[in-house]
């Protein structure tokens, strides 16, 4: 597992507290001026400093599914590839929160769909990608095939001031973090103040949002507990296919849209969990993309990230002629 | 991921029979002793798909997996079991709480868990 190094989480303590901490450490020095600017130069070299940029949020691709609610498979995945591609303001990463691939028992046809996910990711003009995994692609094998794949399941990075906390929820067969997984969230976010801008990204929500769905942690609570210190934490998720928004004290809770089909409203929705249809006008609809936006150091009473989910559109494409076309051509 | 839809009568014979397996699925061994009832786990049904329980009434609940593991999840009712492939596994519940719900299998066991359910009324 990585872990924050003592000069990373100096960097990013100080970063998030801002300049006032170089001050209260070094106030003879800053008074003149210069140590304050030796600090913004290295910060801004290291690439660490607070600067604004923005990332986006991939889940749900499945690779591998064909079925009535999508019978396109891969095509959305696709399209969003390219939608990102064409942003105007080139994201620095992009998170997939889980169900890469869709699952299967022949390991080699599931290892064969991890690889095509990869290929199609690699189309991505991004400098980083990260990922954790959904219960599709670990759920069968306690997330070997997985880690062979993509690496480890849970790890935390640092980028431009924010600490990135992966986070698996599904590799245990059962929704829950585990008892490992907690002390290490413990200690690596121990080193870090109040103040620094935290972004979880996870497969299943780590709230109760609809338990006879399967839409929860059942040890999401002792995940709140560990951030309930930390002011300015975003949890980032995908399962349940579509966007959704809440809070548990301070910490902010967003899920994504899928690119493969899209889930009801969990709220007031009676009875089994079940796909909404394809439709053959909108092959698209409710699927999507999120782009998020870090403005740089946070304000007392502000939001560290601003999020945007944008729906995938399909172009030209509409209709029965248009969907036999998105099926016949690979380059759409 | 996604429940066979059930035609009218289909569902209501469903209904039926899986109801008259709960009371039959319920045993006594002698008079005093705890109602048994016997809920068998197969990817991806339990079978009943549907018991009825009565507030307050203590029963236990013989859990089998004929396949491989299952979970038997209901948070309402404070169930959380792990059902060891092909293995058989009691609990015993006092519900303390009226209505219907949805019990889950939630440890994943293949491409259609997510419609792994089931139904326990308490009345």
């Amino acid at each position: 597992m990585k872990h924050p190094d003592r000069r990373s989480f100096l960097k990013i303590a100080g970063i998030s507290l801002g300049i006032g901490v170089l001050y209260s450490a070094y106030p003879a020095a800053l008074a003149k001026g210069e140590v304050g600017d030796m600090f913004s130069s290295l910060g801004r070299a290291s690439g660490e400093t607070v600067t604004p940029f923005s990332f986006v949020q991939l889940s749900d691709s499945h690779v591998g599914f064909n079925g009535p609610p999508d019978p396109l498979g891969t095509r959305a995945f696709e399209r969003a590839v390219e939608m990102i591609n064409a942003l105007p303001r080139r994201p620095d990463l992009v998170l997939f929160t889980g169900d890469l691939t869709h699952d299967t028992e022949d390991k080699d046809v599931h290892a064969q769909r991890m690889k095509q996910f990869q290929e199609i990711s690699q189309k991505l003009n991004v400098p980083m990608i990260k990922h954790v995994p959904g219960e599709h692609d670990a759920g069968l094998d306690g997330g070997a095939l997985y880690r062979e794949f993509f690496g480890e399941s849970y790890y935390s990075f640092d980028h431009r001031g924010v600490h990135f906390v992966a986070l698996d929820n599904v590799s245990r067969a059962k929704p829950e973090v585990g008892a490992e997984q907690l002390a290490w969230l413990k200690k690596d976010l121990g080193l870090f103040s109040k103040s620094a801008p935290i972004v979880i990204f996870t497969h299943r929500p780590l709230f109760d949002l609809r338990p006879d769905w399967e839409w929860f942690t059942s040890d999401g609570d002792d995940v709140m507990n560990v951030l309930a210190d930390f002011d300015n934490v975003t949890v980032l998720y995908g399962h349940i296919h579509r966007d959704n928004e809440h809070e548990t004290g301070k910490v902010h809770h967003y899920a994504a849209r899928s690119l493969i089909f899209a889930f009801p409203d969990p709220t007031g929705v009676g009875g089994p969990r079940k796909p909404l249809p394809f439709d053959k006008d909108h092959p698209f609809k409710n699927l999507g993309l999120r782009t998020v936006s870090f403005n740089g150091k946070p304000q007392p009473g502000s939001r560290a990230l601003s999020i945007k989910d944008i729906e995938l559109t399909a172009r030209e494409f509409r209709g029965i002629n248009g969907v036999q076309q998105l099926l016949r051509n690979p380059k759409v | 991921m996604f429940q066979a839809e059930l035609t009218k009568p289909a569902l209501i014979t469903a209904l039926c029979v899986s109801g008259l397996l709960a009371l039959t699925g319920t045993k006594r061994a002698h008079a005093d002793d705890i109602p048994v009832i016997e809920i068998t786990a197969k990817r991806f049904a339990f079978s009943p798909d549907k018991i009825a329980l009565k507030k307050g009434q203590t029963v236990k609940l013989r859990l089998h997996s004929e396949d491989v593991t299952h979970g038997f999840f209901l948070r309402p009712l404070k169930l959380d079991e792990e059902i060891p492939a092909g293995e058989t596994k009691e609990v015993t519940v006092t519900p303390q709480v009226a209505g219907t719900f949805t019990t889950i299998c939630d440890h994943f066991c293949g491409a259609n868990h997510g419609n792994m359910n089931m139904t326990i009324v308490v009345e």
